[in-house]
């Protein structure tokens, strides 16, 4: 399969989180957890090491908590591919101020580069739709990566879902902490919410 | 998938309201859950409240990373699940250690007290283990008469002393359900 112009994952990565404001951002383990990492460390970035399939979850308790802030989940393909029923517990909850956007490689890049579901059969945005999410996006192009960032400060039109096909190229780890609990309690301190 | 027959016992049953009014004394506001029978009357009055958001999850996973976003985001959460359910939590369940942040889950027991499907009882046999291999406290009702102070000191340690836990509704509190007349 020719994996021509398929787009650059930190590129698109900055892209969507150049003018986050006051959202909330949830990193997939992996590779979007060191995308985002990458774009700028920040006190509203709850970054996974593990867990993998909780991504979506995580960002669905987030946003049912603070309905009023943009809450955007970043994962990998695989991580979504683990969590696949969340998207159907997304659908029924419908929170609006929810995004979830898959960096989509159709590999398992961190190990090996092995091939996942969605390069041959599996197409995620159909999925996400079928769970009743009707704001869905398959993202091909660096314009429609930037045009969807500005829909994401809207918290009254989601949940919306974006697979963005990015080349599978594995990039340098920028490492963020791995401390669960101070990554915790820094968003919930930027949230003017004390540790326990 | 987790029916049991109601009995006149059940359905007049009031520890359920009882463990509702200890969930609203401790300010819980998001309750994720994969519906059970033993559940059913907690369930209905979740969903009837209006400061409480019921979640029906697909497994029961989800509910554990739920309540950690719940937890970021300032609300208190409490998992309602079946023992069966207790083992697709185990990796999730690694959040509790790696987060600390209050962790407090109530699931209704199956294939300990009069089990007629054979299928309950591996999962009900090790419910209790895999929690504490996990590092999850586990506390137990078995009585009626037990249930509010049981869940009141479980959601006591898990949210003012942040220690996980769990607390197993007996099936010999709930009744084993009736297959055959």
């Amino acid at each position: 399969m020719s994996k021509a112009n398929l787009l650059d994952r930190r590129r698109v990565v900055s892209a969507l989180l150049a003018d986050r404001k006051e959202a909330l951002v949830v990193g997939g383990l992996g590779a979007a957890t060191y995308d985002i990492a990458a774009a700028g460390d920040h006190a509203r970035n709850l970054y996974l090491w593990g867990a993998m399939g909780g991504a979506v979850m995580i960002g669905l308790g987030l946003a049912l908590a603070q309905p009023q802030l943009p809450v955007v989940i970043i994962t990998g393909d695989g991580e979504m591919l683990m969590g696949m029923g969340g998207l159907a517990t997304v659908g029924l909850q419908k929170p609006a101020n929810l995004s979830i956007i898959v960096l989509d490689n159709e590999c398992y890049g961190e190990t090996g580069g092995q091939m996942s579901h969605t390069a041959a059969s599996t197409d995620l945005v159909g999925i996400a739709r079928a769970c009743g999410i009707q704001n869905v996006h398959a993202i091909s192009t660096l314009g429609e990566v930037e045009a969807f960032a500005k829909t994401l400060q809207d918290v009254a039109a989601g949940p919306r879902f974006a697979s963005v096909k990015i080349d599978s190229a594995n990039l340098e780890r920028v490492l963020s902490s791995r401390d669960g609990n101070f990554i915790l309690n820094r968003l919930r301190g930027s949230l003017g919410l004390n540790p326990m | 998938m987790h029916a049991r027959a109601d009995t006149a016992a059940e359905q007049a049953a009031s520890w359920p309201n009882e463990i509702f009014a200890v969930l609203q004394r401790f300010e819980v506001r998001q309750v994720p859950y994969v519906p059970d029978a033993g559940h059913s009357q907690l369930i209905a009055r979740v969903l009837a409240s209006p400061g409480m958001c019921g979640i029906p999850l697909t497994t029961e996973e989800e509910g554990v990373a739920l309540l950690v976003g719940a937890w970021a985001g300032g609300q208190r959460g409490v998992l309602l699940m079946q023992s069966s359910g207790v083992g697709n939590c185990i990796n999730m369940l690694s959040l509790t250690q790696v987060f600390r942040f209050p962790f407090l889950t109530l699931v209704t027991m199956r294939g300990e007290w009069g089990e007629f499907n054979p299928w309950q009882v591996p999962m009900g046999s090790s419910t209790q283990a895999a929690f504490e291999l996990c590092g999850v406290r586990v506390l137990r009702a078995s009585h009626p008469a037990e249930v509010r102070e049981v869940v009141e000191a479980a959601a006591a340690q898990a949210y003012n002393a942040c220690t996980p836990t769990a607390v197993l509704l007996s099936q010999r509190l709930i009744g084993a359900k009736e297959f055959t007349k």
